[in-house]
């Protein structure tokens, strides 16, 4: 192995980026290829499906033999509002395999009595996503209902690229956060990536129910990441 | 730490790797490329290897590492990687196999 590929692999684990590291086996050489390189014909298309399926493999293109070790952050789950969904949101997410934390700055809602073994901060978005950033192997559940609270955690999720966004409220609801959003300076374009009202379409009712359409929803939008828009990830 | 986000810089292979090497070893990186039927680590997994045979990693559930750090220790000395193939049908070639049944390609090659 290279060592410069060691370290380039390295500093974008670090940095929560994915990278895939393409070896070919017949004569040792390896590369660093990051999400968004373009690489041409069926090596391209392998490393392409490996980024989005997080599967390493050996692919056989222009007659040889490449492998390619996909290195995929851990998606995670950034929850904005320590309330009832969120209180079955939180154990389901992680069950699933996406580890989750908690934000909420009313102390009354974000104790550890009512999220046992969650990552818990009682503390403005603000505060927390300037020591911990968001990036686009995050999902972002906003769900306080609360403008001063959700908003600022909005914006940023989308400027970050946050692989899913949702936020709870009607679409009357919606539509005034979209003129908030607007005045705080995002795009048309990112605002239209966020899933409101929240959730996949199962007619949920209960919380519990709404915190399972929530994390349908995020799987999804994890699963068919690059799918769609192909500069979505750029 | 297996629900961390964050890399474990201790137990990371690849860190310890680039740390070996920043400390002037020679290193080795094992990797496993192909499994068939009931392999314990998945296709991509490291074991990392120093000339002195200290290992960090796994690429099986500790059935074959012996085998792979022996290899390893040759791969440093003459540069060449090699590509090595454990399963139950290989006892009498490796003396080493997998109990579970499975089979496992193990890339090993050295850093830089």
């Amino acid at each position: 192995m290279d060592p410069y590929a060691l370290k380039t692999l390295n500093a974008e684990r670090r940095a929560r980026r994915a990278a895939i590291l393409v070896t070919d086996l017949g004569d040792g050489r390896d590369r660093i290829v990051r999400e968004g390189d373009q690489v041409a014909g069926d090596l391209g298309a392998a490393i392409a499906k490996a980024f989005r399926t997080g599967n390493s493999g050996s692919v056989e293109a222009e007659g040889r033999t490449f492998f390619l070790n996909a290195h995929l952050p851990r998606p995670r789950l950034v929850v904005i509002g320590a309330v009832h969904i969120s209180q079955a949101l939180a154990p389901m997410a992680k069950i699933a395999g996406y580890p989750v934390e908690i934000i909420d700055p009313r102390t009354a809602f974000a104790t550890s009595e009512r999220f046992p073994d969650i990552a818990l901060h009682a503390e403005w978005p603000e505060d927390v996503l300037k020591r911990q950033p968001l990036d686009s192997y995050t999902a972002l559940a906003a769900v306080t209902h609360d403008p001063k609270i959700d908003d600022f955690a909005l914006k940023a999720a989308l400027d970050a690229n946050c692989f899913y966004v949702g936020a709870l409220g009607s679409r009357k609801t919606h539509a005034k956060r979209v003129e908030r959003l607007l005045a705080l300076g995002a795009t048309a374009d990112q605002i239209a990536r966020i899933h409101a009202p929240i959730g996949l379409d199962i007619g949920a009712a209960s919380p519990a129910e709404i915190a399972v359409a929530v994390l349908a929803q995020t799987i999804h939008a994890f699963r068919s990441r690059g799918l769609d828009a192909k500069g979505a990830a750029a | 730490m297996e629900n961390s986000i964050y890399l474990d810089e201790a137990r990371d292979p690849l860190v310890i790797a680039e740390g070996w090497m920043k400390d002037g070893k020679d290193v080795a990186i094992a990797t496993v490329v192909e499994t068939w039927g009931s392999a314990p680590r998945p296709v991509g997994s490291h074991l990392v290897i120093d000339a002195d045979g200290n290992f960090h990693g796994s690429v099986s559930g500790g059935c074959v590492e012996g085998a792979v750090v022996t290899e390893a220790i040759d791969v440093i000395d003459s540069g060449k990687a090699r590509m090595l193939e454990f399963g139950v049908a290989d006892e009498t070639a490796w003396q080493v196999g997998l109990s579970c049944g499975g089979r496992i390609k193990v890339y090993v090659e050295r850093l830089g």
